[in-house]
């Protein structure tokens, strides 16, 4: 098992001085991750926050290879480069017992919306590459304009809240069951608040061969509207409630890697988080029952697809 | 720093200086609150460490052995997630100073 005291003495890939809010989670996924693999590991990242933040010219935060793509394909640009260290070693002139790792990553705009199509062809062309969304349930970069990932209720800018609508009207989009619909090798749904379990998937998705897809929760106060210091606290209780269940699909194999001792009611995920605010009102009690309904019941779907 | 033109940039506007935002010190927006360190508390467990965003936690021959104020933004994460009976780090309020500018 890995210990945070030896974690902590691996040299860190993405380092201080950047940009990213006070309290954002994304440094957290990536600070597990990025030691999951002792090799050399070439990015390529989707604009959106991480990129935005990490590389403002002439700074980077970046200590790896690492590439920005557009917005729609970093599934694609990390594929190419996969393809083109394959031939290269075809030809001699990288060595055989030489190893690269190639991440790509993305936010849940670039991943569930705009990199979608990318992604699928990269998951179904079978290149030996990690594919990482970090789900912060909004176009958190552009001023959170809602995503297929936000959820039911939330009030976004593009999905504003008022006397008219309780908030975003659609149930999210169940990403990572669809990245398991492309039978690649290894699919998992992690959380920061779980950073041995986050670990150790990561650690899985780069060891194996073929193509593997991590979707983590990830912390945003900016677009969430919670106080700061208290993200784990939310990251844990979005677990606890089975909002973001963890778990894998290996070689097409569910598995569900925790179950709440005492599933929390989807409430105490609400409740703290301004962008629900108004679900409290008399006339949006609906979204909350249809809510608590949804989570059960994807919950109770994921254990029967796990005990197959 | 000199301003560059178009002209001075590299093709493909690669940066060979991997790692240079460490010159960036985001600790000249802190919050308001910082933290303080009480080693005496300390557990050693890395929590802070893990759970910082802005890589503040200072770590000498595998321990904790305080904060970097040039990076940490006082978001408060460190201090909440810090699980020793007394608080090894607790955050307190700092009377905020226009920032010279942490981008050179
Ligand atoms: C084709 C295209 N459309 C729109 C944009 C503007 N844009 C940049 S980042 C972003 C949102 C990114 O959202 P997400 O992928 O969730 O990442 P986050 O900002 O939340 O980290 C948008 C709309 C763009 N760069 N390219
Ligand atoms: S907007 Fe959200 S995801 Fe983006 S940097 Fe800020 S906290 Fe992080
Ligand atoms: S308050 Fe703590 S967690 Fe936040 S930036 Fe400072 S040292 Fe890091
Ligand atoms: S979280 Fe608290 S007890 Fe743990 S290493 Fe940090 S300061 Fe010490
Ligand atoms: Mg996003």
């Amino acid at each position: 098992m890995a210990k945070l005291k030896d974690l902590a003495k691996m040299e860190d890939r993405l380092v201080a001085g950047h940009g990213m809010c006070l309290g954002c989670g994304i440094p957290l996924i990536f600070k597990v991750v990025l030691r999951a693999t002792e090799d050399p590991l070439i990015i390529a990242n989707a604009t959106g926050c991480l990129e935005v933040c990490t590389t403002i010219f002439p700074r980077t935060a970046w200590n790896v290879t690492w590439i920005h793509s557009a917005f729609e394909n970093a599934a694609s640009t990390i594929a190419g480069v996969e393809a083109m260290y394959k031939a290269l070693k075809r030809k001699g002139k990288i060595p055989k017992d030489k190893t690269i790792k190639f991440l790509g990553t993305a936010g849940d705009g670039g991943t569930y919306d705009i990199g979608l199509q990318a992604l699928s062809g990269t998951m179904e062309r079978g290149h030996d590459i990690v594919y990482l969304c970090y789900d912060n349930n909004a176009y958190a970069n552009t001023g959170g304009q809602r995503s297929s990932a936000t959820p039911l209720g939330a009030s976004a800018s593009t999905s504003p809240a008022g006397t008219q609508s309780p908030g975003k009207l659609q149930w999210r989009k169940d990403l990572t069951k669809i990245l398991a619909a492309h039978n690649v090798p290894y699919v998992a749904q992690a959380c920061p608040s779980r950073w041995q379990d986050l670990y150790n998937k990561a650690k899985k998705a780069f060891e194996i061969e073929g193509p593997a897809f991590l979707n983590v929760l990830c912390l945003c106060p900016t677009e969430w509207k919670y106080e700061e210091s208290k993200g784990i606290e939310l990251a844990k209780i979005a677990v606890d409630s089975c909002v973001w269940p963890l778990y894998e699909v290996e070689n097409g194999k569910y598995k569900v890697n925790y179950k709440p001792k005492e599933k929390k009611p989807i409430l105490e995920w609400i409740k703290p988080q301004g962008r629900f605010r108004h679900l409290f009102k008399e006339e949006n009690a609906w979204v909350l029952e249809e809510f608590q309904k949804k989570v059960d019941e994807e919950w109770e779907e994921l254990n029967r697809l796990a005990s197959l | 720093m000199k301003k560059e033109t178009w002209k001075e940039l590299t093709i493909g506007t690669i940066n060979l200086d991997a790692g240079n935002s460490v010159k960036n010190l985001t600790g000249t927006w802190r919050s308001g609150h910082k933290p303080e360190f009480i080693a005496d508390n300390c557990i050693q467990c890395f929590f802070c460490w893990l759970y910082c965003p802005h890589f503040a936690i200072l770590v000498e021959d595998e321990e904790v052995i305080g904060i970097n104020y040039d990076y940490c933004t006082g978001c408060g994460m460190c201090a909440e997630e810090c699980p020793s009976k007394e608080k090894s780090i607790v955050m307190v309020k700092e009377e905020i100073k226009l920032a010279e500018g942490g981008t050179t």
